[in-house]
C-alpha cells in the first residue's frame, strides 16, 4: 500500500482502480441521509494550503468529514519572497499535532515531496505549482469511467497549457497506468519542448503510432480540429489570458479561436465524446458557455466525483496500518 | 620558519624524489637529500602537485558570515589542496568598490590559509547597468585583475563590449556568467525531459550558449580576453571549440559538479556519470536543493561533452565555484532554495575521477592554467628549486566517504554526501608554510 | 488463519482438521434456517435479507431462493458490506472496501435478517449494525448465522442458527462455499483434539 500520494506515477494500475473502485462505494454514501462513515474516527487530517483554492479544500475537507477525520484548515498563504514560518518548521509543527495525514496545497513544484521527508503523517499532494495534481486525474478518470464505462482504450485529448498544468501532468501519468491514449493539443509554446519532440509533434495529427516517450500513447498535436473527431473525451485545460504578456500566444481571441473549445467544434465530437474541464473555467477563452452547459460537459459532476475520490483516497492512505 | 623534507615524493607523477622546502621557496629536489633541521615527511606513494587555484570561489563575506567566511573558506581550500582561490563579487555589500576588495584581500591575508584573490563587480551592484570603478579596483592593494558579475550575466551587449575593452589598459579579463535573462526567467533546473517531468521551469542550454556565443564575437571584435564561468553545455563546448579554432583570446572553466552529475538526480535518481565511482550512491529524495545551482546541473550527454573538452583542452581549468549556503537556504522548497553547492574540498577528487592519474593534466587544468589566467605569480609553479614553495600532497590511493559535517566549510551543502570519492589531501603549503598536515588544517 | 483442507481419514497427532458440516449438511442447514425465518417472520412478510460479505452475501441469496422455494414469496435480499465500520480497521493493512446493494426497496420499516457465515466475538455483527443504521431505519434487526462456535466479546446473540460448534479460541472455524470457494463445507482448523 501506498503511503503517499505526491504523484500520478505513484499509482500502478492496481492501486489506481482500487482507488476508483473504492470512489465508487463512497460516492453511495453522498445519497444517504447520514453522509458519514465512521472509517477514520480519531483521525487527524491536515489541510495545509499555501494558494487560494477553496473548492479543492472544501473537498478534501468534506472527505475526511465524511470519513469522520477530525480536520485542521492550515492556511499558510503567503508569498514566497517574505518568507514566514519554513516548510519544514511547520511540518514540525503538524507533527507534534498529531497529523495522520497533511493534504498540501503549494505555489513551488516538489513541496509536497520535501514535506514528505519531515512528518511521519502520509502526504496527499492536492496540487504544487506546475507539477501535478494527482486527485484531480483520479476524478477525472472516474468520470470518464462513469461516463464511459471503461478507461482502457479511451482516447483523450488534453487541450490547451499542458506547459503549466499540473492536471495535464497527473493525467497524462495516470491515464497511461490505466491504458489510455492521451493526445496533447495546445499552441507549440506551451506543449514542453521534450513532450513535443519525442512525440515527434507536427501541424496536423500524425498516424506514427505510440511516441517513444516515457509515456507510451502520448502523442502531441498542434491542430484541434484535426484531432476532435477521434477522441472520446477533450479535457480543456484553464489558460490564463495573462500567458499573453508573456508571448506564449498573441491574443485571448486568437487563443479562442485555435483552441477554445465552442459549439461548432464540440459537434464535430463523436456521439458520445465527453467533455471535461478541472476548472475554474474561463468561458470565453478555452470554452464557450453552450459547451460547458451542453449535456456532453461533465464539469459539475467533476466536482461532486472529488469528494468521493479524496474519500477513497484518503480511506487507502489512512484506513489501515500501512507503516 | 620551519624547514620541510619530503621524502620519496612523485613531482608531479615523476620518479620518487626528495624534496626540501626551506625559507618559503623549494630550496632543493633530488633523491637522498639530508636536512637536519628540517621536519620530515614520508613522501612515499604521494604525488606533490603546484598547489592549486581556483578561479571561482564565494567566500561570503562580507554579508553573509553565517554560510562562509574569508577565514573558513580558506580553510576548506587548504584542505582541498589550494594555495590561491579567488573570492567571487557578489558578497554584500558588492565589491565594486576599491574599498571593498581590499577588506576581503586583507581578510585573506590575516587567514593566511591561501592566498585570496579578490575578484571585482563588472557593474556597480552587479545590476548589470554601468560599470563599476574598474581601474580603482585594479590600482587598489588587491590589484584585482578579473572582473566579474557572476551570480548575474552581463546581459546588456554594449557594456559587455566596453568592460572587455576598458580592462585591456590593465590586462584584465571579464569573466562571465553566462546567461540570458530573458531566457531563463524563473528557471529552476535544466530545461528538460525531468524538469517538464517534474513540474520545474526550465533553463534552456540555449541560454547559455547564445551569451557565449555573443561574448567570444565581442572578444574577438575588440580584441580583449574572456573568461567563460561554468561551461554547462555541449553546445557552449562547440562554441568554443571554434572560437578557439579562430584565435579568439577565452578561456572556460568547467566545475566539479558539471562533470559529475545530471540532472536526473534532481528527480531523486540517477546514477553518477562515472558510474565506477560510488557505484551505489544514489540520491535520497527528490526534490532536494542541495542538488539546485546555476547553472543547472545538465543531461548526461552534456557531461561527457564536458569530461571530454576538459581533458582536450576546449575548456581551460576546473574552477570550483563553491557556493557555500545557510542550512534554511537549503532545507526548504525547491524554488525557494539559493543555488549553489560547496566544492572546494572534494574538486581534486572529481578531477582525479574525470582525467585519471595523470598528473601533468591535472596540475595544468587545476594549478598553471587557473594561475596564468589570474596573473597570480608566484602560483600554478611546479616544485622546483627556486619556485615559492606553494604546493600541495595528495595521496591517490586513499578513499575517503564525503560527510558534510566533517567539511571545513560553514555549510554543509555539498551534494557529494555519502560518495566515496577518490584521493585525499596529505600537507599543503603556502610560501613554505604548511597549512595542511596530516590531513589536517594547521590552524 | 491458514487452514489446510480436510484430510479425511485423519491419523491421530497432526495440525487437526475436522469437517463440522459437510456438503449435504450445509444445504441441510440452510433449508433449516429458512423454515426458522419463515416461521418466525408470519411468511418473511416485510423482510429483507442482508449478507455480510464475503460469505454472508451468497448465504442470504441461498436462503431468499430456499424460501422462495418452500412458500414462494420473493424474500428482497442486498449485501452489507461493514469495512468501513470495522473497529479493527487500525490493526491491519487497508481492506478493500466491497460494495453495499440494498435492495430496490430499500430497507425502511423492514424487518432486517443479517446473514453471515459465522459468528464469534459479535464485532462484525456490531459493525453490521451500526453500518444498517446510516443507511437507513429498519423497523427491527434479526440475525441468522451458519455457525455459531462462542466466544461472544459483545451483547449479541443470533436468532437464526445453523449449527452451535464448542470450539477452543486457539482454533478457527473456516467456512467455504460453492459461490466464493467451489465446495460446501465446514472446517474446525487448529487445536489440539
Ligand atoms: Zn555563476
Amino acid at each position: 500500500m501506498i503511503r503517499h500520494l505526491l504523484s500520478g506515477a505513484d499509482l500502478d494500475a492496481d492501486t489506481a482502480t482500487q482507488i476508483l473502485d473504492t470512489a465508487a462505494e463512497m460516492a453511495t454514501v453522498a445519497g444517504r441521509e447520514v453522509k458519514k462513515l465512521p472509517a477514520l474516527r480519531g483521525r487527524t487530517v491536515v489541510n495545509l494550503f499555501y494558494e487560494d483554492s477553496t473548492r479543492t479544500r472544501i473537498s478534501f475537507e468534506a472527505a475526511a468529514k465524511r470519513l469522520s477525520a477530525d480536520v485542521i484548515n492550515f492556511s499558510a498563504k503567503g508569498s514566497s519572497v517574505t518568507k514566514g514560518e519554513s516548510l519544514k518548521d511547520t511540518a514540525l509543527t503538524l507533527q507534534a499535532m498529531g497529523a495522520d495525514a497533511v493534504v498540501v496545497r503549494h505555489p513551488a513544484s516538489g513541496a509536497p515531496h520535501r514535506l514528505a521527508n519531515w512528518v511521519d503523517g502520509s502526504v496527499v499532494n492536492a496540487g504544487d505549482g506546475t507539477h501535478e495534481h494527482p486527485t484531480q486525474a483520479l476524478l477525472d478518470a472516474y468520470t470518464m469511467r462513469a461516463r464511459l464505462g471503461r478507461l482502457a482504450g479511451l482516447h483523450v485529448a488534453i487541450v490547451g497549457d499542458v506547459l503549466h498544468s499540473r492536471v495535464a501532468r497527473s493525467n497524462v501519468l495516470l491515464l497511461s497506468t490505466l491504458g489510455a491514449k492521451v493526445t496533447l493539443v495546445g499552441p507549440p509554446t506551451l506543449i514542453p519542448v521534450d513532450w513535443a519532440a519525442r512525440a515527434g509533434a507536427a501541424p496536423a495529427v500524425t498516424d506514427a503510432g505510440p511516441a517513444a516517450g516515457s509515456h507510451p500513447g502520448t502523442d502531441v498535436c498542434y491542430d484541434l480540429d484535426a484531432v476532435l473527431p477521434g477522441v472520446d473525451v477533450v479535457m480543456m485545460l484553464r489558460v490564463q489570458r495573462e500567458r499573453m504578456n508573456d508571448s506564449y500566444f498573441p491574443s485571448a481571441r486568437e487563443y479562442a479561436r485555435r483552441y477554445g473549445l465552442d459549439g461548432p467544434r464540440m459537434r464535430r465530437l463523436p456521439e458520445h465524446a465527453i467533455v471535461m474541464h478541472p476548472g475554474p473555467m474561463n468561458r470565453g477563452m478555452e470554452i464557450t458557455p453552450e459547451v460547458a452547459d451542453s449535456p456532453r460537459s461533465t464539469i459539475v459532476e467533476q466536482v461532486a466525483n472529488g469528494v468521493s475520490v479524496r474519500m477513497a483516497v484518503l480511506y487507502l492512505l489512512l484506513g489501515g496500518n500501512n507503516r | 620558519m620551519t624547514a620541510y623534507l619530503i621524502k620519496n615524493v612523485s613531482v608531479v607523477g615523476g620518479a620518487p624524489t626528495d624534496l626540501l622546502i626551506r625559507d618559503g621557496v623549494v630550496a632543493a629536489t633530488g633523491s637522498g637529500l639530508t636536512a637536519p633541521d628540517a621536519a620530515v615527511i614520508d613522501g612515499t606513494g604521494l604525488v606533490a602537485l603546484p598547489g592549486l587555484v581556483d578561479l571561482h570561489t564565494h567566500l561570503r563575506e562580507p554579508g553573509r558570515e553565517d554560510a562562509e567566511t574569508v577565514e573558513s573558506g580558506s580553510r576548506a581550500a587548504a584542505l582541498g589542496g589550494y594555495t590561491a582561490v579567488c573570492a567571487m563579487a557578489n558578497t554584500s555589500p558588492v565589491a565594486d568598490t576599491a574599498g571593498v576588495v581590499e577588506q576581503v584581500w586583507r581578510l585573506g591575508r590575516q587567514a593566511g590559509l591561501v592566498d585570496v584573490q579578490p575578484i571585482g563587480a563588472v557593474t556597480v551592484g552587479l545590476a548589470g547597468e554601468r560599470l563599476a570603478e574598474l581601474g580603482a579596483m585594479a590600482d587598489s592593494a588587491a590589484r584585482v585583475r578579473i572582473f566579474s558579475d557572476d551570480g548575474h550575466c552581463v546581459a546588456d551587449p554594449k557594456l559587455m563590449r566596453r568592460a572587455l575593452e576598458y580592462v585591456k589598459a590593465f590586462d584584465g579579463i571579464i569573466a562571465q556568467h553566462a546567461e540570458e535573462p530573458r531566457l531563463t526567467e524563473g528557471a529552476q533546473m535544466h530545461e528538460g525531459e525531468v524538469s517538464t517531468r517534474l513540474g520545474l521551469t526550465g533553463w534552456p542550454a540555449v541560454a547559455e550558449e547564445a551569451i557565449i556565443a555573443r561574448d567570444v564575437l565581442l572578444a574577438e571584435h575588440v580584441g580583449s580576453r574572456l573568461h567563460v564561468c561554468h561551461v554547462s553545455t555541449a553546445g557552449s563546448v562547440e562554441v568554443l571549440r571554434q572560437a578557439k579554432a579562430r584565435g579568439v583570446r577565452v578561456t572556460a572553466e568547467v566545475t566539479p559538479h558539471h562533470l559529475l552529475l545530471t540532472d536526473e538526480v534532481v528527480g531523486g535518481r540517477g546514477e553518477l556519470a562515472s558510474p565506477a565511482l560510488s557505484p551505489d550512491w544514489s540520491p535520497t529524495a527528490s526534490y532536494d536543493p542541495v542538488f539546485k545551482v546555476n547553472p543547472p546541473l545538465r543531461t548526461g550527454t552534456d557531461v561527457a561533452a564536458l569530461r571530454a573538452a576538459l581533458a582536450e583542452g576546449v575548456i581551460d581549468i576546473v574552477a570550483t565555484d563553491h557556493a557555500p549556503h545557510a542550512v534554511e537556504d537549503k532545507e526548504c522548497e525547491w524554488a525557494y532554495a539559493r543555488p549553489g553547492m560547496l566544492g572546494l574540498e572534494t574538486a581534486l577528487s572529481i578531477a582525479l575521477d574525470v582525467l585519471g592519474p595523470q598528473w601533468d593534466l591535472i596540475a595544468d587544468r587545476m594549478s598553471r592554467t587557473p594561475a596564468r589566467i589570474a596573473g597570480l605569480d608566484g602560483h600554478g609553479l611546479d616544485p622546483a628549486p627556486g619556485a615559492p614553495a606553494n604546493l600541495t600532497l595528495v595521496d591517490p590511493a586513499a578513499r575517503r566517504v564525503i560527510e558534510p559535517t566533517e567539511l571545513a566549510s560553514r555549510s554543509r551543502n555539498t551534494p557529494y554526501a555519502r560518495m566515496t570519492l577518490p584521493g585525499r589531501i596529505v600537507a599543503t603549503f603556502l610560501r613554505g608554510e604548511p597549512t595542511v598536515l596530516d590531513g589536517k588544517a594547521v590552524k | 488463519m491458514a487452514c489446510p483442507p480436510a484430510a479425511h481419514p485423519s491419523p491421530e497427532r497432526q495440525p487437526s482438521v475436522k469437517v463440522i458440516l459437510a456438503s449435504a449438511d450445509v444445504q441441510r442447514v440452510v433449508d433449516r434456517i429458512a423454515h426458522q425465518i419463515l416461521e418466525k417472520t408470519q411468511g418473511a412478510a416485510d423482510t429483507v435479507l442482508l449478507g455480510i460479505p464475503t460469505r454472508g452475501a451468497p448465504l442470504a441469496r441461498r436462503l431468499a431462493a430456499r424460501i422462495s422455494t418452500f412458500e414462494d414469496v420473493d424474500v428482497p435480499v442486498g449485501v452489507l458490506d461493514i469495512t468501513l465500520y470495522r473497529d479493527d480497521l487500525r490493526r491491519h493493512a487497508t481492506r478493500a472496501v466491497g460494495p453495499t446493494q440494498l435492495p430496490p426497496g430499500g430497507i425502511d420499516g423492514k424487518r432486517v435478517v443479517l446473514v453471515d457465515d459465522v459468528l464469534f466475538s459479535g464485532r462484525t455483527v456490531r459493525a453490521a449494525l451500526d453500518a444498517l443504521n446510516d443507511v437507513g431505519r429498519p423497523a427491527s434487526v434479526q440475525l441468522a448465522v451458519l455457525v455459531d462456535r462462542g466466544h461472544r466479546e459483545l451483547p449479541i446473540r443470533a436468532d437464526y442458527v445453523g449449527k452451535n460448534i464448542p470450539t477452543a479460541l486457539a482454533e478457527s472455524v473456516k467456512v467455504t462455499l460453492v459461490e466464493t470457494d467451489g465446495a460446501d463445507e465446514v472446517r474446525l482448523c487448529g487445536g489440539t483434539r
